[in-house]
């Protein structure tokens, strides 16, 4: 430790994270804080250019939503998000984002992102709020107009910084503190304001593929929970935790299959060849009003075909060959005219993979899967906390100051502590965000932290912060110390290591909190004993050790997680009920209860107490 | 493995201070073995964590080398198939390879401007310059109306 150098950082804004939304921040808070003379710095685990869940690309912008143009309201999405999350919304936080979403849009095409148009230069849809992208370049685009406006202020950008945790000055935010995966540096940031926009969190949950295949969840491992576990560890008040998301991908390469649903018009079936969506609708009833209504909810879409497989009725299969003949069904008298469609049809369902999950191609490439001639498996991918997507976990954030909401408490997008913003990911109850959205309300955070910052701007104090350097460090001191006593240094009874740590965690929650190999069943008995384990998991956390500084900053990830887990265990206790049949079935409480439970679940960790409370859910139209 | 190092083509990126390869990894898997006493030769590049690796594919586009591929994971992939990107400054082309041996060539765009020059303001006006407004830095004119919309 004693090798570590201390680097204090001073700054008014400090944006954690490199993600999209962390971007979004960073463009706009570079703009605000240069005109009003102030100093943004940013600090990411990676580099902006490839890092966060865009880091490979995308082949859609999957909330865009067309209002000037008339394409749809601000209102439609507000009911779209709504619908989805069964009633849990904060309609206040989705109408924000929706209306400035298409201004990130438009920027994103003038930075020089291929968006698809038509003969009259309209964005060509692939549903009702996609439109289609070449987007292998998304993130390096998006994050080099954020680095050039930092650069053109004058403001510093840290590399391969990761960041522990928080700084408090009391109920206020002081900054955060870290270490470089580089050199021996140990750092100390203090700020008026701080971003925290470090994604979502995987490998809390067993992946499906527990050998070399790990690494392939379908939201990226890079994603370790660091935002939960920063903004919950700083006080601040937490929101539907409890909504995990669960994806139906194709099957262990977690291919996208939006093309294929909404382009191609493909059926989803069982290996008995029954559509499971048509053939358990009546199912639907029981999730009334939302099972009713369309479009049907991501997760009664899952749960349906979860039913199928429960059943032994798998595998699942998307079936492309037949999708592909319906298509050509309407060329079958012009035999060129059909050529050239498939020809651009094969091209748009392989840029689909290569765009944003190569592995997917491969896949396909190994088992000679050609899609015009045989359907392939999908399958439901192992629970992901994205509160960007069609999940809601994150914390609970204030609304716009004009929108006639209860819940807002001067500046956009701050947490219940002062001086602590989140976005994308990192904000609750604001689903369907995507990677636009989460870019358009980092913008909208990252602005009220500059306001933020110039009217508060007396300079929290970070105190003493040797016991945090010291903290940060024990890993690597306790591996030292402890190595010599065995022969294999990965055996040793004075220490765990933070892959069987990761292991750890991963084996109660899918087997306690209701993961894969439990077929995403679980019970208040199940999750009460998983607590239990997770208690001691967590006294475990004090006996991580670590030998490099790769290993430190892996540690740090699987306690972030750790914690993740917690918040999200002790929710769904508090839940009573089964709200989202297939992102989590509660056996104990099998229903939903629309009078007791239709509100948001929200809590608070403080001085080493939770506290679980129920928060009103308020429409914002009809 | 899943990204693997070709030992032949790998040079470490002799000459600059860091490897493309650790640059840009997401994950901070890529070392760079300087004096080969890690035991992967001097001076080249390896995935210290396949097991981690997302196969993202950044370190496989960056390599000034073409050093770089990836394997598919071994616990789930049947062997003998390839993907192998191109990436130029505005497009990539991929090559496919089955493992029955059959090649697909796809090329598509991946930006429309040059390398770098993305201007914060996308060639926008600045909107108010009103910190205390509902407005971002370029709104209402980004939007593609004069005024953002509220309820």
């Amino acid at each position: 430790m004693e090798n570590w150098e201390t680097v204090q950082v001073t700054t008014d804004v400090l944006i954690c994270g490199g993600g999209m939304s962390a971007c979004g921040a960073a463009v706009e808070a570079a703009y605000w804080a240069k005109k009003n003379g102030l100093k943004v710095t940013l600090v990411d685990k990676a580099t902006p250019v490839r890092s966060g869940a865009v880091a490979m690309g995308l082949s859609a912008i999957n909330e865009y939503i067309g209002y000037a143009a008339g394409e749809n309201t601000l209102e439609d999405y507000v009911r779209y998000v709504r619908q989805d999350l069964m009633g849990i919304s904060r309609e206040d936080l989705v109408y924000n984002i929706a209306r400035h979403v298409d201004s990130s849009v438009h920027l994103f095409e003038k930075w020089g992102l291929p968006i698809w148009t038509d003969e009259n230069g309209k964005y060509v849809r692939e549903g009702r709020w996609q439109v289609m992208i070449n987007g292998e370049s998304y993130k390096v685009i998006v994050a080099e107009a954020a680095l050039n406006a930092m650069a053109e202020a004058g403001f510093e950008v840290y590399e391969r910084v990761f960041i522990v945790g928080p700084i408090m000055d009391g109920d206020r935010i002081a900054g955060a503190y870290g270490f470089s995966t580089r050199e021996n540096k140990f750092y100390v940031f203090n700020a008026k304001a701080v971003y925290a926009g470090m994604g979502g969190a995987v490998h809390v949950f067993r992946p499906r593929s527990t050998g070399e295949g790990l690494g392939r969840s379908w939201y990226p491992p890079f994603n370790s929970g660091a935002t939960t576990y920063f903004t919950l560890t700083a006080g601040a008040e937490q929101t539907c935790q409890e909504i995990r998301f669960i994806p139906v991908r194709f099957k262990d390469a977690y291919g996208p299959v939006g093309a294929w649903f909404l382009l191609f018009k493909s059926r989803a079936t069982s290996a008995v060849g029954g559509e499971y969506m048509a053939v358990r609708k009546d199912e639907l009833n029981n999730w009334a009003p939302y099972g009713l209504a369309k479009p049907i909810p991501a997760n009664l879409r899952n749960y349906l075909g979860m039913l199928d497989t429960d059943e032994g009725l798998g595998p699942l299969y998307m079936e492309t060959a037949e999708a592909i003949q319906n298509l050509a069904e309407a060329y079958k008298d012009d035999q060129k005219a059909f050529k050239k469609k498939m020809k651009e049809l094969e091209s748009e369902a392989w840029e689909d993979f290569l765009d944003m999950t190569v592995s997917q191609a491969i896949l396909w490439a190994a088992n000679n899967i050609y899609p015009e001639q045989s359907r392939s498996e999908i399958a439901a991918c192992e629970p992901y906390f994205i509160g960007s997507h069609s999940g809601g976990s994150g914390a609970w954030v204030s609304g716009p100051e004009d929108l006639d909401t209860p819940y807002k408490w001067g500046y956009g997008n701050m947490t219940t502590v002062k001086g602590l913003f989140t976005a994308g990911d990192g904000s609750g109850a604001s689903s369907h965000k995507f990677s636009s959205g989460s870019h358009a309300e980092g913008r909208w955070a990252g602005k009220n932290a500059v306001k933020f910052a110039l009217e508060n701007a007396d300079l929290p104090s970070i105190g003493d912060v040797e016991a945090l350097k010291e903290a940060t460090f024990a890993p690597m001191k306790r591996f030292e110390e402890n190595k010599g006593y065995t022969t294999d240094p990965n055996i040793n009874p004075n220490y765990i290591r933070p892959m069987q740590f990761m292991f750890r965690l991963q084996k109660l929650m899918d087997e306690y909190a209701g993961g894969v190999s439990s077929a995403f069943k679980t019970s208040i008995a199940l999750l009460e004993r998983g607590l239990e384990l997770l208690e001691m998991l967590k006294e475990d956390s004090e006996k991580l050790g670590a030998e490099t500084a790769y290993e430190l900053e892996r540690c740090w990830e699987n306690i972030h997680r750790m914690w993740q887990a917690e918040v999200h265990i002790r929710t769904i206790i508090f839940r009573e009920e089964t709200r989202w049949p297939g992102y989590y079935f509660r056996a104990d409480t099998p229903k939903m209860d629309e009078e007791n439970w239709k509100v948001f679940a929200n809590c608070v960790y403080k001085d080493g107490n939770w506290e679980f409370f129920k928060r009103e859910i308020h429409a914002l139209c009809d | 493995m899943p990204s693997f190092v070709i030992v032949e083509k790998c040079d470490g990126c002799k000459g600059q201070d860091k490897t493309a390869c650790m640059y840009i990894c997401p994950n901070d898997l890529m070392l760079l073995d300087k004096d080969g006493s890690m035991g992967y030769g001097e001076m080249k590049a390896f995935n210290q964590d396949p097991s981690m690796c997302w196969e993202c594919y950044n370190c496989v586009k960056i390599c000034p080398q073409q050093a770089i591929d990836c394997r598919g994971y071994a616990d789930f992939v049947p062997m003998g198939a390839s993907v192998v990107p191109l990436r130029g400054s505005s497009d990539i082309m991929w090559t496919v390879k089955f493992r029955d041996g059959s090649v697909k060539r796809f090329k598509f765009p991946i930006r429309t401007t040059a390398e770098g020059a993305a201007e914060p303001l996308g060639g926008y006006d600045e909107g108010s310059g009103d910190i205390n407004s509902m407005e971002l830095m370029t709104e209402p004119k980004s939007c593609g109306q004069d005024t953002l919309p509220t309820i």
